[in-house]
């Protein structure tokens, strides 16, 4: 256990450097790392799409389909040829894409807690992935074809399923018309259930990241016609039944499968996927922290606004008819969704710390982290504050440990996710006697919420609700995204922002004070 | 999206870098390293059959008072054990023993079909192949043999296989 946790932190120190020197190069919005899950899916629509055009055109008879695909590959090169080159690269970007995005998500530890749905899910999707791929080689039915086929055959015929070994319907005089039917069905039903499987992966997490960027989708393809154009795929040798080729351009990202058993045994390779298998079903009941308490409404304080409802990353809030109040709403918490992030009581416009209850209580709120608790720590942090700028830093516990940078002239306020903070806290601390506020959390993407980065910079800049107000200058806030290497990173930025507000004049750019008032409710 | 995909030139040039080396991992591992399945002075002998085994015992006659016990739509005279003969099967190449092994008849009654499946990579050239089989447990010994001398070129597959319409056993 200890040794897979070291070996997760570590793997993730690195992952994350990666990251940041990719964020540098393609921004986070078209940063393949970052998006792994969507380029998924890219794969698999053009692969679909390609698919869809090469079944219309090509004579699937045994002994039809191999002269078919060669006159698509060689005559008509300009359309076929690059269809199926597409249709080849785009498969095998997908196991790649796959397989990095599941190392990523162990990484980032997301197997664990809340996201045993989507991690024990995504399992059946490789299996199917690789079923869908081998499958598409036999089609071709050349030499590369029949020796997959054959392998693929031996392997499934150490199984005790078959009356009759699979392996004999590969031998002279015994294979038909009717059985090669059945492979080009296999071909497009498994593809069919690995969408469905696809489908049920992502059910618990809402707006999921389907489609890449513009940009990154752009390129991705661009990347796939240029590769198609410079190496069109080519198939071996008619299958010939009676003899063995000598030498096979195998495809790696699939047909690896069989050199092992060659070089195993078929046993040895069910073992192999066997064990794989368990060991990625099993990684979610490995000992983990205690679950922390999920979000609570509180129905006096929720107007029903539906904020939390569109901000929940994972579809833990529904808004139900109000109970007392006919034509309004109330929001509820599905506990068995809720990651415990804060970030529908960031989004909660009752979470404003203006509000002159002597007891602040929101309308959805965490127990562990409640917004009056932060709204009195943010007061008694601001009035010991000394030094020519003070600075208010608001944190998050999974990016660069904002702590470290507490000091007399700076107070910081570590939330347990970047996504909590309602915006009117910036405007509060501002007015309430800091200098400048400084915001910060994890990058765009590394997000252990998934939108808590996003979500807080689109509120920061006014594209969301609820939004900062204009009338908060810019000048005296700044948002620095860090993930835990980044550490050094933080500090920096922090020194240059004091060295801009000591810039800045004592009154130059600072809303009005404002003095809080207390109302005791009875 | 927070942050748009850079545009000055370095960034452009990274981006071009990195789908560059993208699309060379991608076409490289779809074609390479080259793999051999079978080194090119060897050849490929399978072994495979569907096959049913004689019954294990002799069909007989019922007598009068057995078939008069039956519902009369089910009087047949002649009765014969549904279980089949397990395929004992030996295989030598050379006058060295490559295989020997019992397949049992399928089904939970062991009236189905033995299968067998065996792959030997053997080097090419010329060879004696005996293949002796027994589908009857009434029979002692080997009651299906074929024997020949065979020349198998570089990368052959040579078939042996059992069907009673080929005549029993058969090199193809």
């Amino acid at each position: 256990m200890r040794a897979i946790e070291a070996v997760r932190t570590g793997g993730l120190r690195l992952q994350q450097r990666i990251e940041s020197l990719f964020d540098a190069v393609f921004g986070a919005a078209g940063n393949p790392w970052r998006h792994l899950g969507a380029l998924g899916f890219y794969f698999v629509w053009i692969a679909l799409v390609t698919g869809i055009y090469l079944f219309i055109v090509l004579d699937t008879g045994i002994e039809e389909v191999h002269t078919s695909i060669e006159y698509y590959t060689h005559e008509q090169w300009w359309l076929g040829g690059i269809m199926r080159s597409l249709h080849r690269y785009a498969a095998d970007g997908l196991v790649l894409v796959m397989l990095l995005h599941l190392l990523r998500e162990f990484l980032y530890g997301r197997f664990t807690g809340f996201h045993w749905y989507s991690w024990i899910t995504g399992v059946p999707t490789i299996w199917l992935v690789y079923a869908s791929g081998i499958g598409g080689y036999w089609l071709v039915w050349d030499e590369l074809g029949l020796f997959s086929a054959v392998a693929s055959a031996e392997w499934f015929d150490w199984l005790p399923i078959f009356s009759d070994p699979a392996t004999r319907n590969f031998l002279p005089g015994v294979l038909n018309d009717r059985f090669f039917s059945l492979l080009i069905f296999l071909h497009i039903g498994i593809p069919l259930l690995l969408l469905l499987a696809l489908w049920v992966h992502i059910q618990r997490v809402s707006q999921s990241d389907v489609f890449p960027s513009r940009a990154l989708a752009l390129g991705t393809l661009a990347m796939l016609l240029a590769l198609s154009l410079v190496k069109p795929t080519v198939s071996h040798g008619r299958a010939d039944l009676s003899a063995v080729p000598a030498a096979l351009h195998i495809d790696w990202y699939y047909l690896f499968i069989h050199p092992l058993m060659y070089l195993t045994s078929p046993a040895a390779l069910w073992a192999m996927a066997g064990l794989f298998t368990l060991l990625l079903l099993a990684l979610p009941l490995l000992p983990r922290a205690k679950r922390q308490p999920i979000a609570v409404v509180n129905p006096p304080n929720c107007n029903g606004c539906r904020r939390c409802f569109v901000d929940c990353p994972y579809g833990a809030v529904t808004m139900l008819p109000h109970p007392d109040k006919p034509g309004h709403e109330l929001a509820r918490v599905i506990p068995e969704l809720c990651a415990s992030c804060g970030i529908c009581a960031g989004a909660c416009p009752s979470s404003t710390p203006f509000r002159s209850v002597e007891s602040l209580v929101t309308g959805i709120d965490m127990p562990q982290q409640p917004v009056g608790a932060l709204r009195e720590e943010m007061e008694r942090k601001l009035a010991a504050l000394a030094g020519p700028a003070k600075i208010t830093v608001f944190g998050c516990a999974c990016a660069a440990d904002a702590r470290a940078l507490e000091g007399n002239d700076t107070a910081v306020l570590n939330l347990m996710c970047s996504g909590l903070l309602p915006p009117s806290f910036v405007e509060y601390a501002l007015r309430g006697g800091a200098d400048g506020v400084l915001v910060t959390g994890c990058r765009e993407g590394s997000c252990a919420y998934r939108f808590g980065t996003r979500w807080t910079e689109e509120r920061l800049t006014g594209r969301r609700e609820p939004h900062l107000r204009p009338t908060v200058p810019a000048e005296r806030l700044r948002v620095a995204w860090a993930d835990g290497h980044e550490m050094s990173k933080l500090k920096a930025e922090l020194a240059d922002f004091r060295q801009t507000l000591q810039s800045l004049d004592a009154d130059e750019k600072r809303p009005r004070a404002y003095t809080p008032r207390r109302i005791q409710h009875g | 999206m927070v942050n748009k995909s850079p545009t000055n030139p370095v960034a452009i040039a990274g981006q071009v870098l990195f789908y560059g080396l993208f699309a060379a991992i991608i076409g490289y591992f779809s074609t390479s390293p080259d793999y051999t399945h079978l080194e090119a002075d060897k050849a490929l002998i399978k072994l495979s059959f569907a096959y049913h085994g004689e019954p294990v015992g002799e069909c007989r006659e019922r007598s009068p008072e057995e078939l008069a016990k039956l519902a009369p739509n089910m009087r047949v005279a002649k009765v014969c054990p549904r279980e089949r003969s397990p395929i004992t099967v030996k295989l030598d190449l050379d006058g060295q023993p490559l295989v020997e092994a019992v397949a049992p008849p399928a089904g939970l009654s062991k009236d189905g079909a033995s299968t067998l499946y065996r792959r030997f990579e053997v080097p090419a050239g010329e060879h004696f192949i005996s293949v002796k089989m027994n589908d009857n447990v009434r029979v002692q010994g080997f009651n299906l043999v074929r024997e020949e001398k065979l020349t198998l070129k570089p990368s052959q597959i040579l078939v042996i296989d059992v069907r009673k319409d080929h005549g029993g056993i058969f090199f193809e």
